[in-house]
C-alpha cells in the first residue's frame, strides 16, 4: 500500500525510523491510560454505530422499505445503509483524532514542542499519531463490521475484504484531518470543519443513492471524497465489485500521500521555526 | 448594577459576541442540509412507501429536529465551558471573589444556554417553514417548548460537569445519554416502532417529551400525554438539575 511505499523510502533514505513512530504511538497509548474510567470509555465506542444501525437501518428502515439501486437489484434499506455507517464511522474516527486531539497537542498543551526535544522529527510526529488514530478507529470497524455480519448485512468474505478498505478510509481521512488541523487558527474554525463533515456525511450517498440530486450536485458529490469512500465499501459489502471500486481506492490513497506530505511540510514549518 | 445574576449572562454573551457569526452560520446551515438529505432524500422513499399516516416524513421529523438541536445545544454548552470554566479558565473561582453567589453562576449559565437555544431554534423553524413542514399556528410555542427543554437538560448536565475533573466522562455522557437519546426518542421514527420493553427508556429521556410537545404543536394535534405531564416532567428535571448543579458548585468552590 501507498503508506507502506512512503514509509519504506522514507525509512531507506534515513528520514524516519520506525522505532520514533512507536514511540508517538507509545505515548499515545500512555496519555490514554492515564485518565480514569479508561475501559469504558474505549469499550463504549462500540456501541456507537451499533446504535445508529439500529436506528436508522432497522427504524427508519421499517419506514422507507426496500431500495431499487441504479443496477436494478433490490436490497433492504439496512443494506443500503449500513456500509455508509462503516466508512462513516471510519472517516469520523480517524478525523477525531488527528483534528481535535491533534489541534489540542500542538496548539494547546504543546506535545509536540516537547516530543521535539527528542530525537524524533515532525514528519515521524505525522505518521506517529496517524498510525494511532488508525488503529483506534480500526477497533470500531471491526466491531461494526461482525455485527453486520451477525445481522445478515454483509458475508463473511465481504466482511473481511471490506475491513483492508475501512483503514485505507481511515488512512485518506486522518491525513487530511492532519493536514487541516496544522492549519487552524483556533477553536473557532471547528465550527467550520465540523459543519463540513457533517455535510459530507449527509450528502454522500450515505441515506439515499446520489442520482436523486440534480445533475449538478451529484457530480459536486462525485468530487468529494466520502463519496468515494461509501460507494468503495458498499460495493464491497453488497458484492459489487468493479473497476470503478479501484478508482475509488485510488482517489483515497492519492488524498492520503497528499495530505502527509502537506502536514510534515507544515510541521516543520509550525513546530522547527 | 445588574442582579449578578444577568452579570453572569452578561460575562457568557460578552465571550460568545467572537463566536456569534460562526455559529449562526451553522445554525442556519446544517439545518438546511438535514431537510434536504433526510427530509428531501430518505423522505422521498418513506412518502412512497405510504408515509407516516399520511403525513409526510418531512413535516414528521421536522419538529423532531428542532427539539434535538435544543437538546444537543443543551448538553454542548453545559459539558465542556463548564468543566473549563472550573478546571482550565477559572472562571467560577474569579467570580466568587465578586457578590456572585453560586445561585447566580448556575442561573446565569442557564440563562444563556436558553438564549443560544433560543437563536437556533428560530433559524431552524424559518427553515423548517420556508419547506413548508410547520403545520399550525401552535408552532409559536415551540421556542418555549425548545427554551424548557433547554434548561431541563442543561440543569442535571451543569451539575455533572461540575462533578467530574476529568473530560473522559463526556465521552460516556455522550454515548450513554445523549446519542441513544436522540437516535430512539422519537425524532427520526415513532416510539411505536420500537419494541415494547425498550418504549419506557425513550419515555424517561427529557428529548421525547420535547419533541412530542414539539410535534404536536408543528402539527396542530394533541400530544400523546396531556400537555401538563410533559410540561411537568420537564420543569422536574430543571428543578432537580438546578438543586443538584448549586450544590456541586458550592462543594467544588468551598475550599
Amino acid at each position: 500500500m501507498v503508506t507502506t511505499l512512503i514509509t519504506g523510502t522514507a525509512v531507506r533514505a534515513g528520514l524516519v525510523s520506525p522505532s520514533r513512530i512507536g514511540a508517538v504511538i507509545n505515548r499515545n497509548i500512555g496519555a490514554l491510560r492515564s485518565g480514569p474510567s479508561y475501559w469504558l470509555v474505549l469499550v463504549s465506542g462500540f456501541f456507537e454505530p451499533l446504535l445508529y444501525l439500529l436506528s436508522i437501518g432497522i427504524g427508519v428502515g421499517a419506514l422507507v422499505g426496500d431500495l431499487t439501486l441504479r443496477d436494478g437489484s433490490v436490497v433492504s434499506y439496512a443494506m443500503f445503509v449500513a456500509p455508509a455507517m462503516l466508512a462513516t464511522s471510519a472517516m469520523s474516527g480517524a478525523m477525531a483524532e488527528t483534528t481535535f486531539n491533534f489541534f489540542f497537542k500542538m496548539k494547546y498543551v504543546r506535545t509536540f514542542d516537547a516530543i521535539l526535544a527528542t530525537p524524533v522529527r515532525p514528519f515521524e510526529i505525522a505518521l506517529g499519531e496517524l498510525t494511532w488514530a488508525i488503529m483506534r478507529g480500526s477497533l470500531y470497524t471491526a466491531v461494526f463490521l461482525m455485527i453486520m455480519v451477525a445481522m445478515g448485512l454483509a458475508s463473511i468474505g465481504g466482511a473481511l475484504l471490506a475491513f483492508p478498505a475501512t483503514i485505507l478510509v481511515g488512512f485518506a481521512f486522518g491525513a487530511l484531518g492532519m493536514a487541516i488541523s496544522s492549519m487552524l487558527r483556533g477553536w473557532q474554525d471547528f465550527d467550520i470543519l465540523m459543519t463540513s463533515q457533517f455535510a459530507l456525511f449527509l450528502f454522500s450517498g450515505t441515506f439515499a443513492p446520489i442520482s436523486n440530486y440534480p445533475t449538478v450536485f451529484e457530480v459536486l458529490i462525485r468530487i468529494t471524497p466520502l463519496w468515494h469512500a461509501v460507494e468503495m465499501v458498499r460495493a464491497i459489502t453488497l458484492g459489487t465489485i468493479g473497476w470503478a471500486t479501484l478508482g475509488h481506492a485510488a482517489y483515497l490513497a492519492g488524498m492520503m500521500a497528499i495530505g502527509l506530505f502537506f502536514t510534515g511540510r507544515r510541521l516543520e514549518k509550525v513546530l522547527l521555526k | 448594577m445588574a442582579h449578578p445574576t444577568i452579570a453572569v449572562l452578561e460575562r457568557q454573551l460578552t465571550s460568545y459576541r467572537r463566536l456569534f457569526w460562526a455559529s449562526a452560520f451553522s445554525a442556519f446551515v446544517l439545518p438546511v442540509l438535514f431537510v434536504l438529505s433526510i427530509g428531501v432524500g430518505v423522505g422521498g422513499y418513506v412518502n412512497a412507501n405510504g408515509g407516516l399516516d399520511g403525513m409526510d416524513y418531512l413535516s414528521f421529523i421536522a419538529p423532531g429536529v428542532l427539539a434535538s438541536t435544543a437538546f444537543q445545544m443543551a448538553v454542548g454548552e453545559s459539558t465542556f465551558p463548564i468543566l473549563g470554566d472550573f478546571r482550565w479558565t477559572r472562571g467560577f473561582h474569579a467570580m466568587r471573589a465578586t457578590p456572585v453567589g453560586v445561585r447566580d453562576m448556575v442561573g446565569g449559565g442557564l440563562l444563556y444556554i436558553v438564549f443560544r437555544v433560543l437563536v437556533a431554534c428560530l433559524a431552524f423553524l424559518l427553515v423548517a417553514g420556508l419547506f413548508g413542514a410547520l403545520h399550525s399556528w401552535w408552532t409559536v410555542v415551540t421556542p418555549l417548548v425548545c427554551g424548557l427543554l433547554g434548561a431541563a437538560v442543561a440543569a442535571p448536565v451543569t451539575a455533572f460537569s461540575a462533578t467530574i475533573d476529568n473530560d473522559n466522562y463526556f465521552a460516556l455522557l455522550f454515548r450513554f445519554g445523549v446519542i441513544p437519546s436522540t437516535l430512539f426518542a422519537g425524532v427520526f421514527f415513532p416510539v411505536d416502532q420500537l419494541p415494547l420493553l425498550v418504549r419506557p427508556v425513550a419515555y424517561a429521556s427529557p428529548l421525547w417529551h420535547g419533541v412530542e410537545l414539539c410535534r404536536s404543536a408543528t402539527l396542530g394535534v394533541a400530544p400523546t400525554w396531556p400537555v401538563a405531564l410533559h410540561v411537568a416532567y420537564l420543569l422536574a428535571w430543571l428543578v432537580v438539575g438546578y438543586l443538584l448543579a448549586t450544590r456541586a458548585f458550592r462543594r467544588k468552590l468551598e475550599n
